[in-house]
């Protein structure tokens, strides 16, 4: 026989065997994929920031499937849009998606604090926290070296002048930035939040007057002239609930410190 | 040289002195794409040591009862391909259905390994050393830990690298070539160690 036929004959005919036991394969070992999963994937942003808890869309998308996860409004990249569509996929009641943003409570920029050594170790706020809890007068405040950034899936946080700042715009609210914040002065707060405290020093008033211009003192005057009750001094620290507050802005009027903004 | 010996022999040689990628450069795609973080260094090496294995097996056989007394040992490279690239599929969908830990556990790796030329390279290699069935599955095998070996001591170098502070033009990809050219020369350390170890 023609050698070219038998090598053409071979060839073709592994590749035959190949492709029948493939099809074979594919149609006795399917492995049936929930018809749900496609539509619910589809809803969902496909940023896989893990804002939901879930390692990626997918996994919530699973979760979702396989019914392990009721919520239908854990995607906080997509906020109430998301919610909107999953709720006609899924015949699920969408919960109020009430948009957040990541928010760095710390204005002490390096014009405003002084630093109490020079840290020369590996630039990162893990690590710099790990000596005497950081290079900076105060204890409590943000460290600089943007680990937050680092982690950041939409590269909304910047560092400046040593302190790290979110671009609410282009924040999807994930969480990321909140865990990983060694000082945990990160928190997530509604998007059209009327104010917010600039501080998280839970330092007495004379250590926080010493350490930054900008920090708060505990003094308590916000908490006494909020008519909505919104505000609570615990440990020198001005902390809002945002539940409550109806976004007057006296506290901001009121603050000596003026570290409510 | 006895049985147990020669595949002693094989297994040390693939792993250290003959090591696929830091002495033969092959599969450096992979090598430096994977060894980023530790977790995916450990799947990308069970994965490859898996398909490796059963990829030289089955060249194996088919080598030797349908190339060979064909006559078409020059079809070898594009039958290998063939071949490798339905087992790959055949696997994970057996996997899927049979090992769903396994299939997790291997995830988006074994679908990549298709285009991992140092699979190839093994059952290729098993054929030109003319090795017998045992052996060249346990080249497989090994050739898959020698890879896996240099992949997990690279993550090391590579976690290393992230604190250092090269200069701004070798920054990224550069100093990571640089490292995995040190990295590589530490392998030449062993080479004429086996022929001595086990004659």
């Amino acid at each position: 026989m023609n050698p070219v036929l038998i090598a053409a004959l071979v060839l073709g005919g592994v590749g035959l065997v190949c492709a029948v036991l493939l099809v074979v394969a594919s149609k006795f070992m399917a492995v049936p994929v929930d018809e749900r999963f496609p539509k619910i994937r589809e809803c969902l942003p496909g940023a896989n920031c893990g804002g939901c808890g879930y390692a990626g869309c997918d996994g919530y998308a699973n979760a979702l499937v396989d019914g392990s996860e009721e919520s239908i409004s854990k995607c906080t990249a997509g906020g109430a849009a998301v919610a909107e569509a999953l709720a006609k996929v899924t015949g699920k009641v969408a919960e109020a998606v009430e948009p957040k943003v990541a928010y760095v409570h710390c204005l002490g920029t390096c014009d405003k604090t002084e630093k109490k050594a020079a840290y020369n170790g590996t630039k990162t706020c893990k690590a710099s926290k790990i000596l005497f809890g950081g290079e900076g007068a105060c204890t409590f405040g943000c460290l600089g070296y943007g680990d937050c950034a680092a982690v950041c899936p939409q590269q909304a946080i910047n560092v400046i002048n040593g302190v790290a700042h979110v671009n609410g715009a282009r924040c999807i609210a994930c969480g990321q930035c909140v865990t990983v914040c060694p000082q945990k002065i990160v928190s997530l707060i509604p998007a059209d939040a009327a104010v917010k405290v600039t501080c998280s020093s839970k330092d007495k008033g004379p250590v926080v007057m010493k350490a930054c211009k900008a920090g708060c003192i505990g003094c308590g005057l916000c908490q006494r002239n909020c008519p909505a009750e919104a505000i609570k001094v615990e440990g020198f620290l001005a902390t809002i609930d945002y539940d409550k507050c109806i976004g007057c802005g006296k506290c901001k009027e009121v603050c000596p410190r003026k570290c409510i903004l | 040289m006895s049985d147990g010996a020669k595949l002693l022999l094989i297994a040390f040689s693939m792993i250290f002195t003959e090591n696929y990628v830091l002495v033969q450069f092959i599969a450096i795609c992979p090598f430096l794409g994977v060894s980023k973080n530790f977790d995916s260094c450990i799947g990308m090496s069970g994965a490859v040591i898996f398909v490796m294995t059963l990829a030289s097996a089955v060249t194996w056989v088919i080598y030797h009862f349908l190339l060979d007394p064909f006559g078409l040992t020059y079809l070898q490279t594009i039958v290998f391909i063939l071949v490798i690239a339905a087992l790959v599929q055949f696997v994970e969908i057996v996997l899927k259905k049979y090992i769903k830990p396994l299939y997790k556990a291997l995830g988006i790796y074994l679908p990549l390994i298709t285009t991992n030329c140092a699979v190839l390279a093994v059952t290729i290699l098993n054929i030109d050393e003319s090795y017998n069935f045992i052996e060249a599955c346990v080249e497989g095998a090994t050739a898959g830990v020698g890879f896996g070996l240099a992949l997990i001591l690279f993550c090391g170098v590579r976690k290393a690298l992230e604190r250092a502070k090269p200069p701004k033009c070798f920054e990224g990809l550069p100093i990571t070539l640089v490292a995995a050219a040190l990295t590589s020369m530490t392998f030449m350390g062993f080479t004429g160690i086996a022929d001595n170890l086990f004659h």
